[in-house]
Protein backbone atom coordinates (compact mmCIF):
# COMPACT_ATOMS: atom_id res chain seq x y z
CA UNK A 1 0.00 0.00 0.00
CA UNK A 2 2.75 2.38 -0.87
CA UNK A 3 0.24 4.74 -2.50
CA UNK A 4 -1.58 5.42 0.74
CA UNK A 5 1.67 5.98 2.54
CA UNK A 6 2.73 8.45 -0.10
CA UNK A 7 -0.50 10.46 0.22
CA UNK A 8 -0.29 10.55 3.98
CA UNK A 9 3.04 12.29 3.92
CA UNK A 10 1.24 15.48 2.88
CA UNK A 11 4.04 16.20 0.41
CA UNK A 12 1.91 16.24 -2.69
CA UNK A 13 3.34 18.28 -5.55
CA UNK A 14 1.58 21.58 -6.11
CA UNK A 15 1.40 23.43 -9.41
CA UNK A 16 4.28 25.60 -8.28
CA UNK A 17 6.56 22.57 -7.93
CA UNK A 18 6.20 21.82 -11.62
CA UNK A 19 6.92 25.46 -12.39
CA UNK A 20 10.02 25.22 -10.18
CA UNK A 21 11.22 22.25 -12.25
CA UNK A 22 11.45 24.63 -15.21
CA UNK A 23 14.00 26.87 -13.43
CA UNK A 24 12.06 30.10 -13.99
CA UNK A 25 14.99 32.36 -13.15
CA UNK A 26 17.19 30.86 -15.85
CA UNK A 27 14.20 31.15 -18.16
CA UNK A 28 14.12 34.94 -17.80
CA UNK A 29 17.57 35.18 -19.41
CA UNK A 30 16.46 32.81 -22.18
CA UNK A 31 13.32 34.85 -22.87
CA UNK A 32 15.18 38.15 -22.98
CA UNK A 33 18.06 37.05 -25.22
CA UNK A 34 15.78 35.05 -27.54
CA UNK A 35 13.50 38.08 -27.81
CA UNK A 36 16.40 40.34 -28.76
CA UNK A 37 17.70 37.78 -31.28
CA UNK A 38 14.27 37.63 -32.89
CA UNK A 39 13.66 41.38 -32.96
CA UNK A 40 17.04 42.49 -34.30
CA UNK A 41 16.89 40.04 -37.21
CA UNK A 42 16.38 41.75 -40.58
CA UNK A 43 13.21 39.74 -41.37
CA UNK A 44 9.97 40.94 -39.73
CA UNK A 45 7.92 38.36 -37.81
CA UNK A 46 4.19 38.51 -37.12
CA UNK A 47 3.94 39.67 -33.48
CA UNK A 48 1.81 36.72 -32.39
CA UNK A 49 4.08 34.21 -34.12
CA UNK A 50 7.02 35.90 -32.40
CA UNK A 51 5.27 35.68 -29.04
CA UNK A 52 4.49 31.98 -29.49
CA UNK A 53 8.04 31.27 -30.69
CA UNK A 54 9.59 32.89 -27.61
CA UNK A 55 7.13 31.09 -25.35
CA UNK A 56 8.17 27.72 -26.74
CA UNK A 57 11.87 28.57 -26.72
CA UNK A 58 11.39 29.36 -23.02
CA UNK A 59 9.46 26.13 -22.52
CA UNK A 60 12.27 24.21 -24.22
CA UNK A 61 14.72 25.85 -21.84
CA UNK A 62 12.42 24.83 -18.99
CA UNK A 63 12.37 21.25 -20.27
CA UNK A 64 16.15 21.07 -20.14
CA UNK A 65 15.95 22.50 -16.61
CA UNK A 66 13.61 19.66 -15.60
CA UNK A 67 15.90 17.06 -17.20
CA UNK A 68 18.83 18.63 -15.38
CA UNK A 69 16.99 18.36 -12.05
CA UNK A 70 16.15 14.73 -12.79
CA UNK A 71 19.76 13.80 -13.49
CA UNK A 72 21.29 15.94 -10.76
CA UNK A 73 18.87 14.94 -7.99
CA UNK A 74 21.67 13.13 -6.17
CA UNK A 75 23.90 16.20 -5.90
CA UNK A 76 20.95 18.54 -5.32
CA UNK A 77 20.26 16.61 -2.12
CA UNK A 78 23.73 17.47 -0.82
CA UNK A 79 24.06 21.15 -1.70
CA UNK A 80 22.47 23.70 0.61
CA UNK A 81 21.42 25.94 -2.29
CA UNK A 82 19.45 23.18 -4.03
CA UNK A 83 18.06 21.15 -1.12
CA UNK A 84 14.67 22.82 -1.40
CA UNK A 85 14.15 21.85 -5.06
CA UNK A 86 11.06 19.69 -5.74
CA UNK A 87 12.91 16.36 -6.10
CA UNK A 88 15.26 16.58 -3.08
CA UNK A 89 12.33 17.89 -1.01
CA UNK A 90 10.38 14.75 -1.94
CA UNK A 91 7.42 16.47 -3.61
CA UNK A 92 8.15 15.23 -7.14
CA UNK A 93 9.65 11.84 -7.94
CA UNK A 94 12.65 11.54 -10.25
CA UNK A 95 10.67 9.59 -12.83
CA UNK A 96 7.99 12.28 -12.88
CA UNK A 97 10.58 14.97 -13.55
CA UNK A 98 12.09 12.90 -16.36
CA UNK A 99 8.71 12.34 -18.01
CA UNK A 100 7.76 15.98 -17.53
CA UNK A 101 11.03 17.16 -19.07
CA UNK A 102 10.86 14.82 -22.06
CA UNK A 103 7.22 15.65 -22.78
CA UNK A 104 7.85 19.39 -22.62
CA UNK A 105 10.96 19.05 -24.79
CA UNK A 106 8.90 17.27 -27.46
CA UNK A 107 6.03 19.73 -27.32
CA UNK A 108 8.24 22.81 -27.42
CA UNK A 109 10.37 21.66 -30.38
CA UNK A 110 7.39 20.54 -32.45
CA UNK A 111 5.43 23.70 -31.68
CA UNK A 112 8.40 25.93 -32.51
CA UNK A 113 8.91 24.10 -35.80
CA UNK A 114 5.22 24.56 -36.64
CA UNK A 115 4.99 28.18 -35.52
CA UNK A 116 8.25 29.37 -37.08
CA UNK A 117 10.29 26.96 -39.19
CA UNK A 118 11.82 23.49 -39.04
CA UNK A 119 15.34 24.84 -38.60
CA UNK A 120 14.40 26.78 -35.45
CA UNK A 121 12.66 23.71 -34.01
CA UNK A 122 15.65 21.49 -34.75
CA UNK A 123 17.99 24.08 -33.25
CA UNK A 124 15.92 24.10 -30.06
CA UNK A 125 16.07 20.30 -29.93
CA UNK A 126 19.85 20.46 -30.30
CA UNK A 127 20.08 23.03 -27.50
CA UNK A 128 18.07 20.83 -25.13
CA UNK A 129 20.24 17.84 -26.06
CA UNK A 130 23.37 19.89 -25.52
CA UNK A 131 22.32 21.09 -22.08
CA UNK A 132 20.80 17.84 -20.82
CA UNK A 133 23.25 15.32 -22.28
CA UNK A 134 26.53 17.04 -23.17
CA UNK A 135 26.59 19.39 -20.19
CA UNK A 136 24.57 17.75 -17.40
CA UNK A 137 25.32 14.09 -17.98
CA UNK A 138 28.75 14.22 -19.49
CA UNK A 139 30.91 17.25 -18.71
CA UNK A 140 29.50 18.79 -15.54
CA UNK A 141 30.99 16.14 -13.29
CA UNK A 142 34.13 15.43 -15.25
CA UNK A 143 35.87 18.74 -16.02
CA UNK A 144 36.37 22.05 -14.20
CA UNK A 145 35.72 23.82 -17.51
CA UNK A 146 32.13 22.52 -17.20
CA UNK A 147 30.48 25.92 -17.02
CA UNK A 148 32.25 27.08 -20.19
CA UNK A 149 30.46 24.26 -22.04
CA UNK A 150 27.25 24.86 -20.10
CA UNK A 151 27.52 28.49 -21.14
CA UNK A 152 27.18 27.44 -24.77
CA UNK A 153 23.74 25.99 -24.03
CA UNK A 154 22.75 29.28 -22.41
CA UNK A 155 24.11 31.19 -25.41
CA UNK A 156 22.00 29.44 -28.06
CA UNK A 157 18.65 31.22 -27.39
CA UNK A 158 19.50 34.47 -29.25
CA UNK A 159 20.57 32.32 -32.21
CA UNK A 160 17.26 30.43 -32.06
CA UNK A 161 15.40 33.75 -31.92
CA UNK A 162 17.34 34.86 -35.01
CA UNK A 163 16.58 31.53 -36.71
CA UNK A 164 12.85 32.00 -36.01
CA UNK A 165 12.93 35.16 -38.12
CA UNK A 166 15.47 34.26 -40.80
CA UNK A 167 15.42 30.46 -40.87
CA UNK A 168 19.20 30.29 -40.63
CA UNK A 169 22.46 31.38 -39.03
CA UNK A 170 24.61 34.39 -39.83
CA UNK A 171 27.52 36.43 -38.52
CA UNK A 172 25.27 38.56 -36.34
CA UNK A 173 23.63 35.63 -34.61
CA UNK A 174 27.02 34.01 -34.00
CA UNK A 175 28.21 37.31 -32.50
CA UNK A 176 25.30 37.27 -30.03
CA UNK A 177 26.13 33.65 -29.22
CA UNK A 178 29.78 34.51 -28.53
CA UNK A 179 28.74 37.41 -26.33
CA UNK A 180 26.76 35.18 -23.94
CA UNK A 181 29.17 32.26 -24.29
CA UNK A 182 32.27 34.24 -23.26
CA UNK A 183 30.35 36.18 -20.62
CA UNK A 184 29.31 33.02 -18.73
CA UNK A 185 32.74 32.04 -17.28
CA UNK A 186 33.52 35.37 -15.56
CA UNK A 187 29.89 35.62 -14.46
CA UNK A 188 29.73 32.16 -12.96
CA UNK A 189 33.22 31.90 -11.53
CA UNK A 190 32.81 35.17 -9.65
CA UNK A 191 29.74 33.53 -8.06
CA UNK A 192 31.80 30.42 -7.31
CA UNK A 193 34.39 32.57 -5.51
CA UNK A 194 31.91 33.60 -2.83
CA UNK A 195 29.63 30.53 -2.83
CA UNK A 196 32.18 28.46 -0.96
CA UNK A 197 32.19 24.73 -0.19
CA UNK A 198 28.85 23.74 -1.66
CA UNK A 199 30.17 22.24 -4.88
CA UNK A 200 33.14 20.51 -3.30
CA UNK A 201 30.82 18.67 -0.90
CA UNK A 202 28.78 17.44 -3.84
CA UNK A 203 31.87 16.30 -5.74
CA UNK A 204 31.31 18.58 -8.74
CA UNK A 205 34.70 19.74 -10.07
CA UNK A 206 34.53 23.52 -9.75
CA UNK A 207 37.57 25.47 -10.83
CA UNK A 208 37.84 27.04 -7.36
CA UNK A 209 38.25 23.57 -5.87
CA UNK A 210 40.33 21.77 -8.49
CA UNK A 211 42.76 24.55 -9.42
CA UNK A 212 42.40 26.90 -6.48
CA UNK A 213 40.98 30.38 -6.11
CA UNK A 214 44.04 32.14 -7.52
CA UNK A 215 43.72 30.23 -10.80
CA UNK A 216 40.00 31.04 -10.89
CA UNK A 217 40.76 34.74 -10.55
CA UNK A 218 43.18 34.48 -13.48
CA UNK A 219 40.61 32.61 -15.60
CA UNK A 220 38.05 35.34 -14.95
CA UNK A 221 40.52 37.92 -16.23
CA UNK A 222 41.45 35.83 -19.28
CA UNK A 223 37.85 35.25 -20.36
CA UNK A 224 37.01 38.93 -19.79
CA UNK A 225 39.95 39.89 -22.02
CA UNK A 226 38.67 37.62 -24.81
CA UNK A 227 35.10 38.81 -24.28
CA UNK A 228 35.83 42.53 -24.67
CA UNK A 229 36.90 42.58 -28.36
CA UNK A 230 34.03 40.24 -29.29
CA UNK A 231 31.47 42.40 -27.48
CA UNK A 232 32.83 45.63 -28.95
CA UNK A 233 33.32 44.05 -32.39
CA UNK A 234 29.62 43.15 -32.50
CA UNK A 235 29.05 46.90 -32.74
CA UNK A 236 30.49 46.88 -36.27
CA UNK A 237 28.13 44.20 -37.60
CA UNK A 238 24.73 44.90 -39.16
CA UNK A 239 22.97 44.79 -35.77
CA UNK A 240 25.35 47.25 -34.12
CA UNK A 241 25.63 51.00 -34.33
CA UNK A 242 26.97 54.06 -32.52
CA UNK A 243 24.68 53.63 -29.49
CA UNK A 244 25.66 50.00 -29.04
CA UNK A 245 29.31 50.85 -29.52
CA UNK A 246 29.21 53.57 -26.87
CA UNK A 247 27.38 51.34 -24.38
CA UNK A 248 29.71 48.43 -25.11
CA UNK A 249 32.88 50.51 -24.70
CA UNK A 250 31.70 51.81 -21.32
CA UNK A 251 30.53 48.43 -20.02
CA UNK A 252 33.67 46.63 -21.18
CA UNK A 253 35.96 49.22 -19.62
CA UNK A 254 34.19 48.72 -16.28
CA UNK A 255 34.10 44.94 -16.66
CA UNK A 256 37.81 44.77 -17.47
CA UNK A 257 38.59 47.02 -14.52
CA UNK A 258 36.54 44.71 -12.29
CA UNK A 259 38.22 41.57 -13.62
CA UNK A 260 41.64 43.14 -13.09
CA UNK A 261 40.63 44.02 -9.53
CA UNK A 262 39.50 40.44 -8.91
CA UNK A 263 42.78 39.11 -10.26
CA UNK A 264 44.84 41.43 -8.05
CA UNK A 265 42.93 40.75 -4.86
CA UNK A 266 44.54 38.66 -2.16
CA UNK A 267 42.45 35.93 -0.60
CA UNK A 268 42.88 37.40 2.91
CA UNK A 269 41.44 40.76 1.94
CA UNK A 270 38.55 39.01 0.19
CA UNK A 271 37.69 36.95 3.26
CA UNK A 272 37.97 40.03 5.45
CA UNK A 273 35.31 42.04 3.63
CA UNK A 274 33.27 38.90 2.91
CA UNK A 275 33.85 38.97 -0.83
CA UNK A 276 32.18 42.35 -1.28
CA UNK A 277 34.23 43.08 -4.43
CA UNK A 278 33.45 39.68 -6.01
CA UNK A 279 29.76 40.12 -5.24
CA UNK A 280 29.74 43.54 -6.87
CA UNK A 281 31.48 42.11 -9.94
CA UNK A 282 28.90 39.33 -10.12
CA UNK A 283 25.96 41.75 -10.01
CA UNK A 284 27.67 44.02 -12.52
CA UNK A 285 28.04 41.05 -14.87
CA UNK A 286 24.24 40.80 -14.98
CA UNK A 287 24.01 44.48 -15.85
CA UNK A 288 26.74 43.97 -18.47
CA UNK A 289 24.77 41.38 -20.42
CA UNK A 290 21.47 43.19 -19.99
CA UNK A 291 23.11 46.43 -21.18
CA UNK A 292 24.53 44.89 -24.36
CA UNK A 293 21.30 43.24 -25.42
CA UNK A 294 19.26 46.33 -24.55
CA UNK A 295 21.62 48.41 -26.70
CA UNK A 296 20.97 46.05 -29.61
CA UNK A 297 17.24 46.59 -29.10
CA UNK A 298 17.74 50.36 -29.02
CA UNK A 299 19.66 50.24 -32.31
CA UNK A 300 16.77 48.34 -33.86
CA UNK A 301 14.25 50.80 -32.43
CA UNK A 302 16.22 53.74 -33.80
CA UNK A 303 16.45 52.10 -37.20
CA UNK A 304 12.68 52.34 -37.59
CA UNK A 305 13.07 56.14 -37.34
CA UNK A 306 15.82 56.08 -39.91
CA UNK A 307 18.46 56.47 -37.20
CA UNK A 308 20.87 54.00 -35.66
CA UNK A 309 23.02 51.42 -37.39
CA UNK A 310 25.88 52.39 -39.63
CA UNK B 1 -25.91 17.70 0.55
CA UNK B 2 -23.42 17.94 -2.24
CA UNK B 3 -23.32 15.11 -4.69
CA UNK B 4 -19.63 14.53 -4.12
CA UNK B 5 -17.72 15.25 -1.02
CA UNK B 6 -14.41 17.05 -1.04
CA UNK B 7 -11.86 14.81 0.47
CA UNK B 8 -8.50 15.96 1.65
CA UNK B 9 -7.06 14.64 -1.60
CA UNK B 10 -9.26 16.92 -3.69
CA UNK B 11 -8.25 19.93 -1.70
CA UNK B 12 -4.56 19.18 -1.96
CA UNK B 13 -4.78 18.69 -5.68
CA UNK B 14 -6.88 21.78 -6.34
CA UNK B 15 -4.01 24.07 -7.33
CA UNK B 16 -2.55 21.42 -9.63
CA UNK B 17 -5.84 20.74 -11.36
CA UNK B 18 -6.72 24.40 -11.78
CA UNK B 19 -3.23 25.11 -13.09
CA UNK B 20 -3.38 22.29 -15.61
CA UNK B 21 -6.82 23.49 -16.75
CA UNK B 22 -5.53 27.00 -17.34
CA UNK B 23 -2.50 25.65 -19.22
CA UNK B 24 -4.64 23.48 -21.50
CA UNK B 25 -7.09 26.29 -22.28
CA UNK B 26 -4.13 28.57 -22.89
CA UNK B 27 -2.59 26.06 -25.30
CA UNK B 28 -5.83 25.78 -27.28
CA UNK B 29 -6.03 29.58 -27.47
CA UNK B 30 -2.43 29.72 -28.62
CA UNK B 31 -2.97 27.27 -31.48
CA UNK B 32 -6.10 29.17 -32.51
CA UNK B 33 -4.21 32.45 -32.44
CA UNK B 34 -1.41 30.94 -34.50
CA UNK B 35 -3.93 29.84 -37.10
CA UNK B 36 -5.33 33.36 -37.35
CA UNK B 37 -1.84 34.87 -37.53
CA UNK B 38 -0.72 32.47 -40.26
CA UNK B 39 -3.84 33.08 -42.33
CA UNK B 40 -3.50 36.86 -41.94
CA UNK B 41 0.12 36.89 -42.99
CA UNK B 42 -0.92 35.09 -46.15
CA UNK B 43 1.09 31.92 -45.82
CA UNK B 44 0.41 29.38 -48.51
CA UNK B 45 -2.71 27.46 -47.54
CA UNK B 46 -2.64 24.91 -50.32
CA UNK B 47 -0.23 22.04 -50.30
CA UNK B 48 0.43 19.02 -52.46
CA UNK B 49 -2.63 16.80 -52.42
CA UNK B 50 -1.72 13.81 -54.57
CA UNK B 51 -2.89 15.32 -57.83
CA UNK B 52 -1.44 18.11 -59.90
CA UNK B 53 -3.09 21.48 -59.42
CA UNK B 54 -2.47 24.47 -61.62
CA UNK B 55 -2.13 26.84 -58.68
CA UNK B 56 0.75 24.86 -57.28
CA UNK B 57 2.76 24.40 -60.44
CA UNK B 58 5.89 26.52 -60.78
CA UNK B 59 5.38 29.60 -62.92
CA UNK B 60 6.60 29.39 -66.49
CA UNK B 61 7.80 32.20 -68.69
CA UNK B 62 5.33 32.31 -71.58
CA UNK B 63 1.54 32.32 -71.83
CA UNK B 64 0.24 28.86 -72.44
Amino acid sequence: MSDIGYLDQGKEAQFGDYVALLKPRVMSLVVFTAFVGLVVAPVPVHPFVGFVAILFIALGGGASGALNMWYDADIDRIMRRTKGRPIPAGRVTEGEALGFGLALAGISCVMLALAANIFAGAFLAFTIFFYAVVYTMWLKRSTPQNIVIGGAAGAFPPMIGWAVATGGVSLESVAMFMLVFLWTPPHFWSLALFMKDDYSNAGVPMLTVTHGRKATRLQILVYTLILAPVAIGTGFTAIGGPVYLAVSLALNALFLKGAWGIYRRAEDTATEDRYAYEKRFFYFSLLYLFGHFSALLIEKGLASFGLGGW
Amino acid sequence: MALTRDTDLHRRRLSRNLGLGVVLIGFAALVFGLTIAKVQSGSKLEAYDHQPRVTLLPATGGNQ
